[in-house]
């Protein structure tokens, strides 16, 4: 079976004035029916490999790569206007904070409405019996009023939700969802990723999980990929993961507070600079 | 060492007033560290803001060190006494002042002499060596800069600290090195701390006691063994702290 | 020779600088990186640099006394006696250009250095204290910004009367409402900032704060505006000229320049249209300059 989308030794790399940066540096996976979570600290280049595989990655920054597929198609490098049509009806992407992804001046209802028309054609009633459809879907009571409402109505959670709404309008084959729930309090957290947890299994969906939330991913996600300077170091089923191996991310494991077990000085992690460049055991993590 | 009582601290005038704390009380013995938690919009950092004297708007009672203070105004003694940590280490520190600008700035407002030697031990204080007195903002990582912050705010050598969740803006292992740079800091100069956090694991690692809040009320105030139990007298606790263990799937 | 070249430029560069000069310097050094990559905003700091050379030395390099009538030569075209043709009393163009520019650049300079300096005043004033000071001052700044520049301007100076002065005078009072407004905006977004917050913990008086951290974000926007500002100030100061009530005759200010040759336009170009080109020059030079300046000073500008 082909994978959703496959990624084969993905590079970015951004010039700068000390020479050429490379935020994601060789990195592969495939990615099929499932959730896979994408772990890392900030600069691990996770959120730039997000943008690269939806073609987001703005010159000066260059992506290469041996190959990205979704499906059968080559998604590297295409053309603007084609890629425009990729996002938005084959992968769609969730941001960290819907008050900047949603548009301030329209109602909430015109923008699902444009959204799933844009893709999937249709008139305008068709357009806004979906829309109520999607509301319901990610559980918001009284879709009707929301539909009228403009963005800054509506609370961060139901914010969310709307975005979630809106990315599954067009029936995406992959998600990419970047640090969904990292805006959000912890009990909204849990009714938005139960949303997304339903949806992408009810339609088969792949999901990209990108999150800073080790404890998060190893319960939401059933793959785990850890990043470190650009890099995947290791991959892991989640259920696995408190038994990782790799250094460093045993070191951000318990670099964590924990209720349960309360320490006197928390165990700080120690970089090496051997993670960055030494050949990793599994130098092919992606296999389904 | 804190004793706030019936705080009450609002926005606006009516009819647009948005009461952000009602009737707050509680107290914070000296060199306790104790915890704020609560949901966005609950009214835990508006609290530390109303005692840090940025907020006008509050009525009730707020004594720090024995001395009860009023308004916004803040005298040189208050300073010396309570200082503050911000959230976000890259809106706190100024984007044009470099590091060494910040602390002599600071200690020189503070009355302090002998800048260049303490500058140098402030530094050292934080775990940033003498090669960052000169660096930019924009040269500095997340944690650095909140190691800047927390230089800053101990350069006038108060007593109370007031955080406001002061990691909540950093990577998992820059955490870790902060929180125990506070511990020491406190251990060391014998300081006391309230620390706001939405992060239960964070205060549940710092505190000795804590209080739930939400929608601008205290709903419980609790030590940390029974947070570390589990155990809240009120649902909304009890559900913050089951929510706080990760996600269970429904 | 490299080596030592290099490593200077790696001791500027450096992200740990070991001493304040070094830190001042580096950051000097990285706008001015990031100024050279802007290739037209070099093209106007090198033509507004040969402007301010040919003001220096205008007596050493002119051709002829700009004074010096020729009335048996007058309105001649170009040639290689008068490179620029002469004008209605037969004195040199070229000559009068290269001592005009000393005039453009004292009105230019002076009203660059009042206007943006009472609109920073006022503006962060307005905007730090809040409430009636800021609904005073900003009214205050509204009625200014209620007439037209150029009519006010012509109003003060038909008040003050008619001199290179006044009209310098006049063009900066009517300049600075702009910047009050610029200042203003900048002000209300920094005010809440928690670095002005943690100032103010350290007891910082609302004097300190407002000098050295609110100005020192607000000046930069501000001098990015001022050079885009400069072609309209030339612009207003030679339409001051034109109307006969900024410089005098037979002072070779631009403006008045055009206005002399106005009455030729159809049989004799070039006598408007030289400094026509000198004030376009100039002008362009400036905005240039600007663009380049809101890539090095402004942060949110462009480079995102």
């Amino acid at each position: 079976m082909t994978p959703l989308l496959s990624v084969r030794d993905l590079r970015v790399t951004f010039p700068t004035r000390q020479g050429i940066f490379e935020a994601v540096r060789g990195i592969s996976f495939d990615l099929g029916r499932e959730r896979l979570g994408v772990v890392g600290e900030s600069g691990s280049g996770k959120s730039m490999t997000g943008r690269a595989i939806l073609g987001l990655v703005r010159p000066p920054g260059r992506v290469t790569a041996e190959h990205m597929r979704l499906g059968d198609q080559s998604i590297l490098n295409l053309p603007e206007r084609r890629m425009r049509k990729i996002r938005g009806s084959r992968i769609s992407m969730v941001m960290q904070d819907p008050k900047f992804s949603l548009n301030p001046v329209m109602t909430i209802g015109d923008q699902i409405i444009e959204a799933y028309r844009l893709h999937a054609g249709g008139g305008k009633t068709a357009g806004r019996q979906k829309a109520l459809e999607m509301l319901q879907a990610v559980q918001i009571r009284d879709p009707e009023r929301v539909l009228k409402s403009y963005p800054h109505e509506v609370s961060g959670g139901m914010g969310q939700r709307i975005m979630i709404a809106m990315m599954l309008a067009p029936d995406p084959e992959i998600l990419i969802a970047d640090e969904p729930t990292s805006a959000l309090d912890v009990s909204v957290r849990t009714e938005v990723l139960n949303i997304m947890d339903r949806l992408v299994r009810d339609r088969g969906m792949g999901l990209i999980f990108i999150s800073h939330d080790l404890n998060l991913v190893a319960q939401f996600c059933d793959r785990v990929l850890i990043m470190y300077a650009g890099r995947i170091v290791e991959t892991l089923a989640a259920k696995d993961l408190h038994n990782a191996r790799h250094p460093y991310t045993q070191g951000l494991l318990n670099s964590l507070p924990r209720l349960d077990a309360p320490v006197d000085r928390l165990p700080v992690l120690q970089r090496q600079e051997s993670w960055r460049d030494a050949e990793l055991e599994t130098y092919f993590p992606g296999g389904l | 060492m804190l004793r706030v009582e019936n705080l009450d601290v609002w926005f606006g005038f009516p009819p647009d007033r948005v009461d952000a704390v009602k009737s707050a009380s509680f107290t914070v013995a000296t060199g306790e560290t104790f915890g704020l938690v609560g949901e966005s919009g609950s009214g835990k950092s508006t609290i530390l803001r109303a005692i840090a004297g940025l907020i006008p708007s509050w009525s009730g009672s707020i004594e720090v060190a024995g001395k009860a203070v009023t308004g916004s105004h803040r005298d040189r003694a208050f300073y010396k006494t309570a200082q503050m940590v911000f959230q976000d280490p890259y809106a706190s520190l100024h984007p044009r002042h470099s590091v060494d600008a910040v602390l002599s700035e600071t200690l020189r407002l503070q009355g302090m002499g002998d800048i260049d030697r303490r500058i140098t031990k402030l530094l050292e204080d934080v775990g940033l060596g003498r090669g960052f007195r000169f660096r930019y903002p924009h040269q500095l990582s997340g944690g650095q800069r909140q190691r800047v912050a927390i230089a800053r705010a101990l350069a006038a050598e108060p007593r109370l600290l007031l955080l406001d969740e002061p990691t909540s803006a950093l990577d998992v292992s820059v955490q870790a090195e902060i929180l125990n740079l506070l511990s020491d800091l406190r251990q060391e100069h014998g300081l006391t701390y309230v620390m706001v956090s939405h992060d239960l694991s964070v205060v549940g690692h710092m505190c000795d006691r804590l209080a739930v809040m939400q929608h601008g009320r205290i709903l419980e105030v609790m030590d940390v063994d029974a947070l570390r139990r589990g155990e809240g007298q009120q649902d909304y606790t009890r559900h913050l702290i089951a929510s706080s263990l990760g996600y269970q799937r429904a | 020779m490299s080596d030592t070249h290099i490593s200077r430029r790696e001791w500027l560069l450096t992200d740990a600088p070991q001493t304040r000069r070094q830190a001042r310097l580096g950051a000097i050094y990285q706008g001015w990186l990031t100024f050279r990559a802007n290739k037209l905003a070099m093209f106007g700091l090198i033509i507004l640099i040969l402007l301010i050379g040919i003001a220096i030395l205008a007596p050493l390099i002119s051709p002829q006394s700009p004074f010096t009538q020729n009335l048996a030569g007058r309105l001649q075209p170009p040639s290689s006696e008068h490179w620029l043709g002469t004008d209605h009393l037969g004195r040199d163009i070229l000559s009068r250009l290269i001592h005009g520019s000393r005039i453009t650049l004292f009105i230019v300079g002076t009203v660059a250095l009042i206007a943006p300096v009472i609109g920073l005043f006022i503006g962060t004033v307005a905007g730090f204290a809040g409430g009636w000071v800021d609904q005073v001052l900003m009214r205050i700044t509204d009625i200014f910004l209620a007439f037209p520049k150029l009519i006010l301007a012509l109003a003060f100076v038909a008040a003050l009367g008619a001199s290179i002065g006044n009209a310098v005078l006049a063009l900066a009072l009517t300049a600075w409402p702009p910047y009050a407004r610029l200042a203003r905006a900048e002000t209300l977004t920094i005010r809440h900032a928690d670095y002005i917050a943690a100032a103010r913990l350290q007891g910082a008086g609302p004097m300190r704060l407002l000098i050295k951290h609110i100005w020192p974000l607000c000046i930069s926007s501000l001098i990015v505006r001022v050079a885009l500002d400069m072609a309209g100030i030339i612009l207003s100061a030679a339409g001051l000229g034109f109307l006969g009530l900024g410089a005098q005759p037979p002072m070779p200010e631009w403006g008045a320049m055009i206005s002399d040759g106005r009455t030729y336009i159809l049989d004799f170009w070039w006598v408007a249209a030289m400094p026509g080109l000198a004030i376009f020059i100039v002008s362009l030079a400036f905005n240039l300059l600007g663009d380049g300046l809101r890539d090095v000073l402004d942060p949110k500008g462009g480079k995102s």
